[in-house]
């Protein structure tokens, strides 16, 4: 293989980019990158970067003097994939023409209907989306944000400690019932209520009202709530688009083996736009983490240098974190199709739980709440082979 | 060099902070070798005591960055600078550790704390 074309310049495609100088790979590198930034880390942008406590040169994720002889090609979006030609097609009409491609295009954050071109309306996904978000925060005044899964949250969470006043409005009876359980849901979620943000569930959201900014969330049952800043987390898209037609296969996302791999030899998709096959739950499922992005890579990049025939490894089960409000919230396994939950540590009163949920008797996931030792022990329990 | 513990007290796999400032941990790693390194993650404010030990490297409780015991150096990020490694001694049974006398590399929040700013 004498040409990569790393499609992504994120973490994922930063780690791919890596693991193929790591693995060997000598040849030339391209990296397309579709942000105008060098990779930048993102998970503080809802956190310590909102709040102003760090700056942006602490997102970079490369280390001073980090040189992966790439040829890096940033503001530049891929918009096909030319099976044929072997291509990656490029907004400005260029192309990459490439032996090996890593498909690393991430995900975009979901919009609201009907809320484009309202000012105050944001949504959090990339450094640009949080230096305005930033920006409209420093105004103070009231915040509503729109969906309490982990970015809301952590949103919510920076903007209370910033002094705003804070509505949540989700449209689920418990708010990260999905990854969580419905039982530690409610216990992480009452976070919010502990600080004196407002917490509205089981209700949607109709629309919103303003003139040219944003004045007011109106919800499904008729309430009112009047906003200075809106900020939408209703989650996230795969950015897959441009794929469509080439002869990836797609599924919610690019549908991966267990290495990687896609239905395109010598092709493979790793971070929030891929969506693997995990043997230990026996389904394709997109892993949208921060530690999905930074160990996947390595898998790929493996699958791709040996077309396939390296023996895929064991990955670790996902794991991902939040910080709310001071605690730290830390998550792994899978909590779909646990068929109990048990607080093995902690009380739920005092936010600082160790919770094992388990399936016919075996550990399936863990939480903690300001518990990083011992969840620590359960993540490394849950990684090792069955017995 | 200060005294940190028993090597019969700290089992393979197993780690043991000493509490001075900054804080240092000791690590028994599973192929029998001890390592000191600082115990702040250099990118915020974590004990890598309480990390997952594997081979030669200790990964962040929280953020999953990675260091090599041997040398310090970052081998996952998010962590970009290097933790200090410390010398150690095993004599008679007991675990010592020669406090580096490099400048530590801690995380932007203690060092704001330790220097009086904001946090």
């Amino acid at each position: 293989m004498r040409t990569v074309a790393v499609v992504g310049a994120s973490l994922a495609g930063l780690s791919a980019a890596r693991s193929l100088r790591s693995q060997g790979f000598d040849g030339q590198l391209v990296v397309i990158g579709e942000e105008p930034h060098r990779p930048y880390d993102r998970p503080p942008l809802s956190k310590e970067f909102l709040a102003g406590k760090i700056g942006e040169a602490d997102l970079a994720l490369e280390q001073d003097g980090e040189d992966l002889a790439a040829e890096w090609l940033f503001d530049t979006r891929a918009t096909g994939l030319d099976r044929e030609r072997r291509a990656v097609r490029l907004a400005d009409g260029r192309e990459v023409r490439a032996d090996g491609i890593v498909i690393a295009t991430g995900a975009a954050a979901r919009t609201l209907p009907g809320a484009d071109g309202l000012a105050g309306v944001h949504t959090l996904r990339t450094l640009d989306d949080a230096r305005a978000l930033r920006d409209d925060l420093a105004l103070g005044g009231r915040l509503v944000v729109i969906g309490g899964g982990f970015i809301g949250a952590e949103v919510a969470s920076t903007a209370y400690a910033l002094g705003l006043d804070v509505t949540i409005v989700e449209a689920a009876q418990t708010p990260l019932a999905g990854p969580l359980g419905e039982a530690m849901g409610r216990i992480v979620s009452a976070l919010h209520e502990d600080h004196g943000v407002r917490l509205l569930c089981g209700v949607g959201v109709k629309g919103l009202s303003g003139e040219t900014r944003v004045s007011a969330v109106l919800l499904d049952d008729g309430r009112v709530v009047p906003a200075d800043t809106v900020v939408v987390g209703v989650g996230a898209r795969p950015c897959v688009e441009w794929l469509e037609g080439s002869g990836v296969a797609l599924d919610d996302g690019v549908k991966c083996g267990a290495d990687g791999h896609t239905s395109l030899a010598g092709v493979v998709a790793v971070g929030d736009c891929a969506s693997w096959y995990d043997p230990r739950v026996g389904v394709h499922r997109r892993v949208e983490h921060w530690t999905g992005a930074r160990e996947r890579p390595d898998a790929a990049v493996a699958t791709l240098l040996s077309w396939g025939a390296a023996e895929p490894g064991v990955l670790r089960p996902p794991y991902f974190w939040s910080d709310q409000y001071g605690v730290k919230v830390q998550f792994a396994g899978h909590a779909a199709g646990a068929d109990s939950v048990t607080i093995e540590e902690g009380t739920p009163e005092d936010r600082d739980v160790l919770a094992v949920y388990r399936r016919a008797g075996r550990p399936a996931a863990v939480l903690g709440m300001n518990r990083p030792r011992l969840f620590t022990r359960w993540r490394k329990q849950l990684a090792a082979p069955p017995s | 060099m200060i005294p940190a513990c028993r090597l019969a007290d700290l089992p393979r796999g197993e780690a043991h902070r000493l509490d001075i400032d900054p804080p240092v941990t000791v690590f028994h790693t599973d192929d029998g070798e001890v390592f000191a390194i600082d115990d702040t993650c250099t990118h915020q404010d974590a004990s890598l005591a309480d990390g997952w030990l594997e081979g030669c490297e200790v990964e962040c409780p929280l953020h999953a960055s990675k260091f090599d015991l041997r040398t310090g150096a970052v081998d996952a990020p998010p962590a970009k600078l290097p933790v200090r490694t410390h010398e150690v001694v095993v004599q008679d049974g007991m675990i010592y550790v020669e406090l580096s006398t490099d400048a530590p590399n801690l995380p932007p929040c203690i060092a704001a704390r330790l220097a009086g700013g904001p946090v």
